[in-house]
């Protein structure tokens, strides 16, 4: 069995967004298909792993692990979050969509990402202070996906019904969905929420397959640890600094 | 005319000063949360204008800038509208807020109940007042003396916590002799342990996630047809998947894991926090505080020592430090100096520095404390129970800056805030802020001894590679 589980592939998908979102709620949901009955503060990290049928119906059927890593959201935190943006294939941002300033911070959440992925405590000034999501587009192949949770007490504080699109999602043109975690019908295999998940974790594998042809093998770890090599993101070949 | 004119100072001011909290609570302290509830936006800034305009108040006494009689009426105006505030609206909607917090409660019991848990607040409140020998009993239960007399209790003891605490942090977090050296080496070593374990972690999971799904098909097998049922039989003889036990022994495993991770995690985080201290310490602004931090620990052992000794030999009436100083230049030093003019100007510098450092250091220890403390579901009552807490702290204030004011100045706080022991109010603050001190003094010890002894043994035990 263990050789099983070393054999298959994988990806890490970050999942980020403001303290108290729901983001452990929701990675439960996703992965066990039940709603978190004790949620808590996250501290550091907390990573639970899904096996996703890649290509499910085609012949091309292959299963992978997705591991779910859910960053806690905490303020003062902050500084040593970095270590676990590097590697990574796909990113989850979740807001709250009964808190507005919740969506506005997740520019500043994909800006911590991307700024950090660099590696080292060299560059933990960032380079910009505010991100172009226009150019994130063709900047990172990171695929994107919006979640806005707390869609059951959205009716007690907004006068229309329906629920705007958040503007980050159509920035990083990323695929959106609302949920209700407490609800198991939210993620109900075969809605269309379940649906929309599972092409963002199909696009991830893919994205991950295409770079990992490219280079030698994905990211070891010799590269995170040793600022001496560092990859170059147009040729996608090792330079040697330093 | 003259009314007029102060009347329009008074209300200029007083909008400044509205508007002045208001932009604060919307751009810092409420900056990640959505305003639901527009009450709850104005009553943070009305606390904050009326206090604004009391210590106001007290520069205009001190200055002779307005009438006597104007200054009176809006002493009058604005205390009846801090004491309504602080007594009867915010704690009655801290009360609905907190009660309509709770699930279990019903739309239509919400408001009953926040009115009795009112009633409860006002009850505690008035015994407050008992063990403390605060008034004679020649005063009437509604007059003024008791509701601020109860308030300037809880002020005061707010204000001699934060000043104890504030006294002994501030030299530990600027002086370089309280840091720790942190390398390069130690984060990185300590973050290679957090992400070692997390992959023991995410390995243990993908094992048991294999488990479920296969146990998962393997029960959707067993119940289709008597074919698949010997199979599945056959299965589960042979399968080489974990069972049951070890299922839950891998899950315990991977629990105290977890736990594992995240004191790492925790450790890695106050590591990265010396760190940023480290280089903090190394710029001007650091290097500054160093040096003041000397000057500051003087200051603040020797404040100590007073209190303990007004403590023990109870002294009493003590002469604000500008008559003192007269005296001293006076007497000893044999300046000779128009003692009227210069106390005037003297005490005005002294008390607006006073004012100006504690609104402001009031401010940035209420802000940090909301960022630690808030959450989604929580910020509403937090925002409301910081107003009230700002509320006592600046009344409370204004009573114990009476003794910081020479004789003739004092007479307007006495007669506005009416006839209380105020002498008490002094050895009230000088107890508590000696307990705030030594409990932090003690509090920080522990943590630094603590954190050094978990170093040492840490790096003892680091395997050389």
């Amino acid at each position: 069995m263990a050789n099983h589980a070393n054999a298959m592939n994988k990806v890490k998908i970050l999942v980020v967004g403001d303290s108290g979102v729901g983001k452990s709620s929701l990675v439960h949901l996703i992965c066990h298909g039940q709603c978190l009955s004790n949620s808590s503060w996250t501290i550091g990290c907390s990573v639970e792993v899904r096996v996703h049928e890649y290509r499910e119906g085609t012949p091309s059927q292959r299963p992978y692990f997705v591991e779910l890593w859910d960053v806690g959201g905490s303020n003062s935190h902050k500084n040593a979050r970095h270590v676990f943006y590097n590697p990574v294939h796909g990113i989850i941002l979740v807001h709250d969509l009964t808190n507005r300033k919740s969506q506005q911070n997740l520019r500043r959440w994909l800006s911590e990402i991307l700024l950090r992925e660099g590696g080292g405590t060299k560059s933990r000034i960032p380079l910009v202070d505010d991100f172009d999501a226009e150019q994130f587009g063709g900047f990172s192949q990171l695929p994107v996906f919006v979640v806005g949770t707390k869609q059951e007490q959205v009716a007690e504080f907004r006068t229309s019904g329906r629920v705007r699109s958040s503007s980050i999602a159509d920035e990083c043109a990323a695929d959106e969905i609302t949920v209700n975690t407490l609800d198991q019908r939210s993620l109900a295999p075969g809605s269309s929420n379940a649906v929309r998940l599972s092409r963002f974790f199909d696009k991830v594998i893919e994205r991950q397959q295409t770079t990992t042809s490219r280079t030698d093998g994905g990211f070891s770890y010799l590269e995170r640890e040793n600022p001496m090599f560092r990859r170059n993101k147009a040729t996608s070949s090792f330079v040697v600094t330093g | 005319m003259g009314i007029l004119i102060d009347s329009a100072i008074m209300t200029g001011s007083m909008l400044i000063f509205f508007i002045g909290g208001w932009m604060w609570f919307v751009k810092k302290i409420f900056r990640d949360y959505e305003v639901h509830n527009t009450l709850v936006q104005l009553f943070f800034p009305m606390i904050f204008m009326l206090s604004c305009a009391m210590f106001e108040l007290i520069i205009f006494e001190i200055a002779a800038v307005l009438e006597s009689g104007s200054r009176y009426l809006y002493w009058q105006v604005v205390l009846y509208s801090m004491l309504i505030m602080l007594i009867l609206v915010i704690p009655f909607y801290l009360c609905h807020f907190a009660v309509s917090n709770i699930r279990m409660v019903s739309r239509e019991w919400v408001n009953l109940l926040s009115v009795l848990t009112w009633g409860v607040f006002m009850v505690c409140f008035w015994k407050i007042g008992d063990p403390f020998p605060i008034l004679s009993t020649q005063h009437g239960i509604l007059s003024i003396e008791q509701s601020i007399s109860r308030i300037g209790v809880i002020g005061v003891t707010v204000m001699a916590a934060l000043s104890g605490f504030g006294a002994v942090n501030y030299p530990y977090t600027s002086m370089n002799i309280f840091m720790r050296p942190v390398t390069k080496h130690d984060i990185q070593a300590q973050e290679r342990r957090l992400l070692q374990t997390i992959d023991v972690i995410v390995n243990k999971k993908k094992r048991i996630a294999l488990a479920e799904k296969e146990r998962i098909t393997s029960k959707v097998g067993d119940e289709s047809g008597s074919r698949s049922r010997i199979w599945g039989l056959l299965r589960s003889v042979t399968a080489s998947s974990p069972q049951g036990e070890s299922l839950s022994t891998l899950k315990q495993e991977v629990a105290a894991l977890e736990e594992l991770s995240r004191q790492l995690f925790l450790e890695s985080v106050e590591l990265q926090n010396q760190r940023e201290r480290l280089e903090w310490a190394s710029t001007f602004q650091g290097r500054f505080f160093n040096f003041m931090g000397y000057f500051f620990s003087l200051y603040c052992s020797w404040k100590i020592f007073i209190s303990l000794v007004n403590i023990v030999f109870d002294r009493v009436g003590r002469k604000d430090p500008v008559t003192k100083g007269m005296e001293i230049a006076v007497h000893w030093l044999g300046f000779d100096i128009d003692v009227q003019f210069w106390s005037q100007h003297i005490s005005f510098f002294l008390v607006g520095c006073i004012i100006l450092t504690s609104i402001r250091g009031f401010i940035l220890t209420l802000t940090r404390f909301f960022y630690a403390v808030s959450s989604s579901k929580s910020s509403n009552i937090i925002v409301l129970v910081l107003a009230q807490l700002m509320g006592m702290y600046f009344v409370s204030m204004v009573m114990l800056m009476r003794m910081n004011m020479p004789l003739e100045y004092r007479t307007i706080i006495t007669q506005v805030l009416g006839d209380l022991q105020f002498h008490f109010y002094h050895r009230w603050f000088d107890v508590i802020f000696l307990v705030s001190a030594l409990t932090t003094m003690g509090i920080l010890y522990l943590a630094h001894k603590q954190v050094n002894t978990s170093d040492k043994t840490e790096s003892f035990y680091e395997p050389k590679w």
